[in-house]
């Protein structure tokens, strides 16, 4: 099962940073998500895309998780050779985890 | 005032003026607040600003303010970062544009002092992003700019302006400077002031709190997106709110699309620095208040940092560019050539590169090795993009050239060709003290 199945994201940019917020659509997924999405599993995934750490942090009160993938877009938006120089649609490859 | 109404007409400087013109109209709004700075606009008003040093405020600042300026005139006050690279200038072009409307007696302020490129000669700082020492970076910086917070654009709200132009103002504190100007919040009240900050942060990107940026057709589905509205907070003096959205519009107010935006470009939930707090919203919460309305609390707030952070513009080479469609069978393995063909091209004629990316546009453009490892079919059609960072202009040209070049010298049946080539701003951070950044107010009376 792909995590897309359950839940949702947004990703964002500062600088050279991108932040992947993800929350499932049901709030009993939570521990899932808290269990299953590791720091170090989504840096694996990442692989190729992210440069730097990965750190995760949790909002267990609006049931969320937050990664902040460090070295994503080297020099910042300005610089960035990629098409999606923001890195906006990060987000739809966090949600491509197979969850098993 | 026990409520205060702040809506935001802008998430971003391309942002629609419609929605911005329902939101004045509809919204009831003690303020309206603009958010139009990014670093990307930033790099791009300084060069408009080069060319002409009249300009550098925001390009479509005339538009939003010929739509926005007459509900100014009956009560509502506008506070923005139009300003971007030449508030002084926004404040100029406004006062000609209320003349022209035939709006009288408003009070225009601008705030300026965000500018410290000449602050940094000497200071003792590294660069965030490479670790090199400030000194030795600094012969490359273009602009630099202090993240100012809510106090820079208290005096204005003060003196009675209507309409409060900035440059780089922190985005949160476009909203949470009305909030301490209303209800009195001290400079220190930590708590408040991070509560302040969680509001302005799930407004300042616009409709990305009322279902833009979110809408996933049958799975997260947003009603008239098309008529997309902007949101409005009624915040109470405590820092409690709700988020609603102008009445009569498309989109959605939910917990769901409250939650995507409070942690949107956010690293740390619990330490959010800004020049005014470092807020905490790990523990906030968003429950349903009725239709489109979501009630906001539990934010909170520590001492603020003690330095300003500074964004800086790097000169920092050029990127050139190319693209060219490939249909029908076989299109990526004639993509796939095309690129090997512009790459040896490009070594044959000596151009140098530092980084050079090749992408299959339809096949693994945007998420790359994520794409590859899902092992996508082949596509029906694909785009391929090469771009390259270069030293020269030169340089760059050729890598679009010769991308161009692959209609008739390349793999068959290559169409839709287009090339670019710009200059690139690298931005980067340090921080400054406190000290050495004094704002200053310039006002004028329409």
């Amino acid at each position: 099962m792909l995590l897309h199945e359950i839940a949702h994201a947004r990703a964002g940019d500062k600088g050279e940073i991108t932040n992947i917020c993800v929350f499932p659509y049901r709030d009993e997924d939570y521990p899932l998500l808290v269990e299953q999405l590791t720091a170090q599993r989504v840096a694996a995934h990442f692989a190729g895309i992210v440069t730097g750490t990965v750190q995760r942090y949790e909002v267990p009160t609006v049931c969320g998780l937050n990664f902040v993938l460090n070295g994503t877009r080297p020099g910042g938006v300005s610089a960035a050779l990629e098409l999606d120089a923001h890195g906006k649609s990060l987000s739809y490859g966090l949600l491509l985890i197979d969850l098993g | 005032m026990s409520v205060v109404r702040i809506g935001c007409g802008a998430g971003y400087a391309g942002d629609r003026l419609e929605a911005a013109a329902e939101l004045a109209e509809r919204g009831d709004l003690d303020y309206l607040v603009l958010e139009c700075l990014a670093e990307r606009t930033l790099a791009l008003a300084y060069a408009r600003r080069r060319r002409d040093p009249s300009l550098g405020y925001d390009a479509g600042l005339a538009a939003r303010m010929e739509t926005l300026l007459p509900t100014c005139a009956t009560g509502t006050t506008l506070v923005s970062n139009l300003g971007a690279a030449n508030p002084r200038g926004a404040l100029d072009a406004t006062v000609e544009i209320a003349g022209r409307l035939g709006l009288t007696g408003m009070r225009v302020g601008a705030v300026d002092g965000d500018d410290v490129l000449e602050r940094l000669d000497g200071l003792d700082r590294t660069v965030w992003e490479t670790g090199q020492p400030l000194g030795e970076a600094l012969g490359d910086i273009d602009w630099a700019h202090a993240y100012l917070g809510a106090d820079a654009l208290l005096p204005a709200l003060r003196a009675g302006c209507r309409v409060v132009l900035a440059g780089r103002i922190a985005d949160p504190s476009l909203f949470l400077a009305p909030l301490m100007h209303e209800f009195g919040w001290a400079a220190d009240d930590w708590h408040r002031l991070g509560r302040g900050t969680m509001v302005g942060h799930l407004l300042e990107c616009g409709s990305s709190v009322t279902g833009g940026y979110f809408a996933e057709p049958g799975r997260k589905d947003v009603p008239g997106l098309t008529s997309i509205g902007m949101p409005i907070a009624e915040v109470d003096r405590d820092g409690t709110a709700v988020v609603g959205k102008t009445p009569g519009t498309g989109g959605q107010v939910s917990v769901r699309t409250c939650k995507e935006q409070l942690l949107y470009e956010i690293h740390d939930p619990a330490a959010y620095l800004t020049p005014d707090v470092t807020a905490d919203f790990s523990r906030a919460t968003l429950a349903q208040a009725g239709a489109d309305r979501v009630a906001v609390d539990g934010g909170s707030g520590h001492v603020r940092p003690d330095e300003l952070k500074v964004v800086m513009g790097v000169r920092d080479g050029f990127i050139g560019e190319g693209e060219m469609s490939y249909a029908g069978p076989g299109a990526l393995r004639r993509a796939r050539l095309s690129a090997e063909i512009v790459r040896d091209r490009l070594d044959r004629q000596g151009v140098r590169y530092s980084a050079l990316r090749t992408e299959f546009i339809g096949y693994d453009a945007v998420l790359g090795p994520i794409a590859r490892r899902a092992e996508p079919p082949e596509p029906f059609e694909v785009r391929l993009r090469i771009a390259a960072r270069t030293e020269t202009e030169r340089a760059a040209a050729v890598v679009g050239a010769e991308v161009e070049a692959l209609t008739i010298t390349g793999p068959a049946g290559g169409a839709g060709k287009r090339s670019s080539t710009r200059a690139v701003v690298s931005v980067r951070s340090t921080s400054i003290p406190r000290s050495l950044v004094r704002t200053t107010l310039h006002t004028a009376t329409t």
